[in-house]
């Protein structure tokens, strides 16, 4: 599969890969601390977006409720270390279970009820807040005055607890970046693949092609909500403290949704690209106002992105710099 | 395809009284009629007579509300579209609707999985049934770059692609050059002695029906009110005052 994806790819579009894989696998001894905190919340947007991208991308499934699946996936490691000790190596497939299962859940009730596009993203939002609203009020996890992980000054880098200096955080998160890559280009290019594709193109040309659409769509849903919960665990471990308020917001959904937008939904690179070129411009501005009290100086930003994209680029960068730099394959063949 | 040319001819339609009722309109009212394995019928009728709901009723599409469709003895009662599909019904839609972003072999590949999960031998089967329609040369091009004619091609490769026992065509001739419809009666008509591929289609280009059709079935008002062969149905006095005209047969 790894093979063939190479093959019909382009010589330059190969070195330049190979160049970005490169430059990132090596950062962490190029940059300073600051930059590198910069570069982990790009990974990280990377990750959960390619996951967000799978759902609605891949498959046509709009969530505007990502956030959910960060938390549940968050909360779970989280607690599960706390309170009884098990390691997140271990606690990341609760977590996983988790994400699944609620993603299974709000799936179901959408897709068994034919609760399509926009009504499906709101069924999505409404289950990200009131599962917020609980958490809030269940003492066991720290209710609104949230939860918090130990923090130990380490000497040494404990993978399997994930504890350790950023640096560990840093290729936790890329490793976590290159495999939803790789499993994201092998699924576009398989049965599953193009059957979401033919779900989201037209639905009822779809099922009269035999796709078995509530089938394919709860599979779209379960593998993009697990791969999210995985990133809530690394979130958790991260930022070692965990607020309701904060983690099951919508902003916090559409912050994973920007990086595609920009990038380019549907495209494998495209939720990468968007990731590298939004965050670092937040966090630019957000260091820029710093002091001066301009609370929603990056969210307006940010919404002033989207609407450019939208005016002038409405499939995404992603498309146009594949173009500008010449990176389609010379002969005709996949994408 | 090749599978039920050893076999002999598949895919024979039963349709027992269905009907269909859209609030207070009747659209389809107690239609039963059989096409038998291996024939090609026509199903002709003036617009709103219900003939492309009657197509959604034996595909699953919209389920009728009386009465029962049964395929080669078996019903298909109570079965959603895809699984229709897979039990041997492949239609087209009147209006094309490819899946726009995927080529034209990613395309008839999605009906060819209907079958195998395959992916490579899917796309395999799909360039051989793009041939067979003639766009072979643009397998790689995206629905959106072709003209309708084409199109509409795509539209009977993506059903064959699923290997049915029985083709559903909604007016796939509509629209087309008379080369270009003989080019696709001639396919059709191939494909029918080689396979015993059976056929029901909705039609309204005379000299596709004429050509094609082993019966012709009338739709008017919802009701079937005639079912015959092509030259009797065509001197049948009622189809002639509801629809046909003397004109149509130039």
């Amino acid at each position: 599969m790894i093979a063939r994806i190479i093959e019909s790819a382009s010589p330059r579009a190969l070195a330049l890969l190979a160049v970005v894989t490169l430059a990132l696998l090596v950062a962490p001894w190029l940059v300073d601390s600051y930059v590198l905190s910069v570069l982990i919340i790009v990974l990280y947007f990377a990750y959960v977006g390619q996951a967000w991208n799978l759902m609605l991308g891949f498959a046509g499934q709009l969530s505007l409720g990502h956030a959910l699946f960060v938390s549940l996936g968050a909360y779970t490691s989280a607690a599960l270390f706390i309170k009884f000790g098990v390691p997140p190596i271990i606690g990341v497939f609760a977590a996983i279970a988790m994400a699944v299962v609620a993603g299974c859940l709000i799936g179901y009730l959408g897709f068994r009820f034919s609760i399509r596009g926009v009504y499906f993203a709101l069924l999505t939002i409404a289950f990200a807040e009131f599962t917020g609203i609980i958490v809030d009020h269940i003492s066991w996890l720290g209710a609104s005055s949230g939860l918090f992980l130990p923090v130990k000054n380490q000497q040494s880098n404990d993978l399997l607890n994930l504890r350790g200096s950023p640096t560990m955080f840093y290729y936790v998160i890329l490793a976590l970046t290159g495999l939803a890559f790789a499993l994201c280009s092998w699924l576009l290019n398989s049965k599953l693949g193009l059957y979401w594709q033919a779900i989201r193109e037209d639905q009822e040309a779809a099922e009269a092609s035999g796709v078995p659409l509530f089938r394919y769509k709860m599979i779209a849903v379960a593998i993009s909500s697990g791969l999210t919960g995985i990133g809530g665990v690394w979130y958790a471990f991260y930022y070692n403290n965990l607020f309701p308020e904060t983690m099951f917001k919508t902003s916090q959904s559409v912050e994973i949704i920007l990086g595609s937008v920009v990038g380019g939904v549907g495209t494998l690179f495209g939720p990468i690209l968007g990731a590298f070129v939004l965050t670092p411009l937040g966090e630019v501005l957000t260091a820029a106002t710093d002091g001066m009290h301009l609370d929603g100086v990056k969210s307006f930003f940010w919404g002033f992105c989207v609407a450019a994209i939208v005016l002038f680029r409405p499939q995404g960068l992603w498309p146009w710099i594949y173009n500008v730099l010449g990176l389609a394959p010379k002969k005709e063949g996949e994408r | 395809m090749s599978a039920s040319a050893a076999t002999g001819p598949v895919g024979a339609l039963t349709v027992r009284n269905i009907s269909k009722r859209f609030g207070g309109l009747v659209a389809v009212s107690e239609v039963s009629f059989t096409v038998a394995a291996g024939e090609i019928h026509a199903l002709i009728g003036p617009n709103g007579a219900g003939k492309t709901t009657t197509f959604n009723m034996i595909a699953g599409a919209q389920p009728p509300d009386t009465g029962d469709v049964l395929l080669d003895g078996v019903s298909l009662a109570g079965l959603r579209p895809d699984q229709i599909c897979r039990a041997g019904v492949g239609r087209t839609f009147q209006i094309v609707r490819p899946f726009n972003e995927l080529t034209l072999v990613e395309n008839v590949a999605v009906g060819a999985l209907a079958w195998t999960d395959d992916v490579a031998e899917a796309r395999d089967h799909a360039r051989g049934v793009l041939e067979l329609l003639g766009l072979g040369d643009k397998k790689d091009a995206r629905p959106s770059s072709i003209t309708l004619p084409d199109r509409k091609c795509l539209e009977v490769a993506r059903a064959l692609a699923t290997k049915p026992k029985l083709l559903l065509l909604d007016e796939v001739m509509a629209g087309l050059r008379p080369t270009e419809t003989d080019r696709m009666v001639a396919i059709f008509k191939k494909l029918n002695a080689d396979t015993g591929l059976t056929i029901l289609l909705i039609e309204h280009v005379m000299r596709a029906v004429m050509a094609l059709s082993h019966r012709v079935l009338v739709l008017n008002y919802g009701r079937l009110i005639a079912d015959g062969k092509p030259e009797e149905v065509t001197r049948d006095p009622e189809v002639l005052a509801c629809y046909l005209g003397a004109e149509a047969f130039d």
